[in-house]
C-alpha cells in the first residue's frame, strides 16, 4: 500500500530524512516512533504530497506521489500534529467544505459526515463554530476530516496529544477500529500507545530507519540481550562471584537487603543463565526466591536504539 | 473548477465573519462618503462621480483592498491550514484563484454599496447608465488588480503587516508615484510610465471612455499577479 524508496528529504544543509526505504502493506496499523527532530514529520509531509522529496520516490496505492499528486491526495486521509482548522467556521461547514473539495457529490456528503462525526463524537458539537472548541475536541474535527471520505490510508501524526485520559482511551479504540478498514501510519510519542494499537513499528533517529518489525519483535529482540534478575540468601562476595563465573555472563551487580542478596546479571545475546542460577543456588544451599528475567518495553528499546544512533551519527 | 467555486465560497464566507472585514468595510463606507459630499455634494458641483471616482476612490481602494486581502495566503501560513488546505486534492493555481474571486466576491458588496451616491444623485437630475456602467467597470478592472497584487504580497509572507506593507508601497507607486512622474519627464521614460500607471489607465473609464487598451491592461496584470502567486505558492512548498 505505501513504498518508500531511498527517500532522501534535505531543508538546505540539514539532512532530515537520509535515503530510507520501507513498505507498508495494505491493512492494519503501523507505528511511526522517533525522538524529536528525528524525520518523522519529514517523511509524513512527503507521503501526504505537502513537500516533495529530495530524492527517491514514494507509492501509494501503486500512484506516485510526485506524479500523481492529486489523486494520491484524494485517497489519504491526513490528521497533521497540531490539528489547523478554520476557527471561524461552524464543524459540519468545515467538514462540508472539505467534503468538496475531495469531490464528494451532496448525498455522499451528508452521510459522510454523518458517519464521521459519529464516529469522533461530534454529534453534539456538529453546529458550533470551531473557535468554540477545545483541543481535544479540534482533534476530533481533524480526525472526522481524515477519515470522513473512507481512505485507503490514513496518516495520523499525534493523534493524541493534548487529549484528556478519557479522550486518549476513546481516540485509541478509534484508531484500533479505524486498522480494521484503512491503512493507518500513527506517528506517536507516546510508546504505550504504540505497543497497544500497533501491529508493525519503524522506529527512526537522525533521518534513518534503526529497527522495524512489531512491537513484541523488538521487545523480544531487546529482552534476548536482556538482564536476569535474582534474590537469594547467602554471603554476598560467594553469590557474586559465583554467578560471574557462570557461561555467558557478563556482568554481575549485587546488594544486601535483610539477609537477601539481589543480583542483577547481565548476559551475552541470546544466553539464558536462570536454570544454571536456580542449579547453582542448589548445590550451595542458598534459599532461592526469585528469579526473572527483567521485562523489556518498547520504551527500553527505543531508548536504546535511539542512544545509539545519536552516538553513531556524533 | 468545482474547487475554485469551493475555495472562493469559503473566503467569501471568511470576509463576512471577519470584524476587521467589517471595520475595513466601515473605513471605506465613511471616507467614499466623506470624499462624495466635500467634492460632488455641495453647492455649485457637477452633479457627477468623476472627481470622487477619478482620485480618492483609487486613494481609498490603495489602502482598504490591500488591508482586506492581508489575510488571504498569510492566515493559512501563520495557522498552518495550508498543510491540511494542500494535502487536500487541490492545486496551487484553484486555491490562489479561488481566495482571489473569493476577494472579489467580497468588493462586489463593497461597490454594491457605492450605488448609493448615483441614486442620491438621480433625484437632482437624469443619470446616464452607460457613464456609470463604464465607472463600475473601471472599478471591478481596478479593484482587480489591486486584489492580486495583495493576494501576491500575502502569499509571499506569513506576517499579515508585511504584506500589507508591501502591497501599499507598490499599488501606491504604480498608482499615483508613475502618475505624477509621467507628468514630469518627457520622451520615452513618460510613454513607459503611463503605461504602467493604474491611474492613467482608469482615468478613461471616469471619463466614460470604453477602450479595450486599457482593458486589456487590467487583465493580464491581474493575470500576471496571480500567476505569480500561483508560482510563489509552488516555490514556498518546495522549500
Amino acid at each position: 500500500m505505501i513504498r518508500v524508496s531511498q527517500l532522501t528529504k534535505r531543508y538546505g544543509a540539514v539532512l532530515a530524512v537520509d535515503n530510507i526505504s520501507f513498505d507498508i502493506e495494505k491493512g492494519g496499523i503501523v507505528g511511526f516512533l522517533g525522538p524529536n527532530g528525528a524525520g518523522k514529520t519529514s517523511t509524513i509531509r512527503i507521503l501526504t504530497c505537502y513537500h516533495p522529496a529530495t530524492s527517491g520516490s514514494v507509492h501509494i496505492a501503486g500512484l506516485d506521489v510526485f506524479k500523481d499528486s492529486v489523486e494520491v491526495r484524494r485517497r489519504i486521509g491526513y490528521l497533521p500534529e497540531s490539528t489547523p482548522l478554520y476557527p471561524e467556521m461552524r464543524v459540519r461547514e468545515y467538514l462540508q467544505f472539505r467534503g468538496k473539495l475531495r469531490g464528494l457529490t451532496h448525498d455522499e456528503r451528508v452521510s459522510a459526515i454523518k458517519r464521521a462525526s459519529d464516529r469522533c463524537w461530534l454529534g453534539e458539537f456538529i453546529n458550533r463554530p470551531i473557535g468554540q472548541l477545545s483541543k481535544g475536541m479540534k482533534q476530533r474535527v481533524g480526525l472526522a476530516d481524515a477519515i470522513m471520505h473512507s481512505p485507503e490510508v490514513l496518516i495520523l501524526d499525534e493523534p493524541t496529544v493534548g487529549l484528556d485520559p478519557t479522550q486518549i482511551r476513546e481516540t485509541r479504540n478509534l484508531i484500533e477500529e479505524l486498522g480494521r478498514e484503512h491503512t493507518v501510519l500513527l506517528s506517536s510519542h507516546i510508546l504505550h500507545e504504540v505497543e497497544q494499537v500497533c501491529t508493525r513499528t519503524i522506529i527512526i533517529a537522525n533521518g534513518k530507519i534503526v529497527a522495524s518489525g512489531s512491537p513484541k519483535e523488538l521487545r523480544e529482540k531487546f529482552s534476548a540481550q536482556g538482564k536476569i534478575v535474582a534474590e537469594l540468601r547467602g554471603p554476598i562476595d560467594d553469590v557474586g562471584k559465583s554467578i560471574r563465573a557462570l557461561k555467558g555472563v557478563t556482568g554481575v551487580e549485587s546488594s544486601s537487603d535483610q539477609g537477601w542478596v539481589k543480583v542483577t546479571v547481565e548476559m551475552q545475546p541470546e544466553s539464558d543463565v536462570r536454570e544454571d542460577i536456580f542449579k547453582l543456588a542448589s548445590a550451595k544451599g542458598w534459599s532461592l526466591r526469585e528469579i526473572r528475567r527483567d521485562g523489556a518495553t518498547l520504551e527500553d528499546f527505543f531508548i536504546k536504539v535511539t542512544a545509539q544512533q545519536r552516538l553513531k551519527s556524533a | 473548477m468545482q474547487n475554485i467555486v469551493t475555495m472562493a465560497r469559503r473566503e467569501l464566507g471568511a470576509f463576512f465573519l471577519s470584524p476587521i472585514a467589517y471595520a475595513v468595510n466601515a473605513i471605506f463606507l465613511f471616507t467614499i462618503g466623506l470624499a462624495f459630499a466635500l467634492g460632488t455634494f455641495k453647492s455649485g458641483a457637477e452633479a457627477s462621480l468623476r472627481d470622487m471616482l477619478d482620485f480618492w476612490m483609487l486613494l481609498i481602494l490603495v489602502f482598504v483592498l490591500p488591508m482586506l486581502c492581508m489575510r488571504l495566503m498569510s492566515e493559512e501560513f501563520r495557522s498552518g491550514t495550508i498543510e491540511t488546505l494542500m494535502t487536500a486534492p487541490v492545486t496551487e493555481a484553484e486555491v490562489i484563484f479561488g481566495k482571489f474571486f473569493g476577494a472579489l466576491g467580497f468588493y462586489f458588496v463593497l461597490l454594491a454599496t457605492v450605488l448609493l451616491f448615483p441614486i442620491i444623485l438621480a433625484s437632482f437630475g437624469p443619470i446616464d447608465l452607460k457613464l456609470l456602467l463604464c465607472h463600475y467597470i473601471g472599478m471591478v478592472l481596478v479593484g482587480s488588480l489591486y486584489i492580486a497584487v495583495s493576494l501576491f504580497f500575502s502569499t509571499l509572507t506569513k506576517h499579515q503587516v508585511v504584506a500589507v506593507l508591501f502591497s501599499f508601497s507598490l499599488l501606491a507607486l504604480m498608482t499615483f508615484a508613475s502618475h505624477a512622474l509621467a507628468t514630469q519627464l518627457e520622451g520615452w521614460p513618460r510613454v513607459v510610465l503611463q503605461q504602467i500607471s493604474i491611474r492613467t489607465h482608469y482615468h478613461d473609464f471616469v471619463r466614460g471612455m470604453l477602450d479595450m487598451n486599457h482593458c486589456v491592461f487590467f487583465i493580464t496584470t491581474t493575470g500576471f499577479f496571480l500567476f505569480l502567486s500561483v508560482k510563489l505558492l509552488e516555490v514556498r512548498r518546495w522549500q
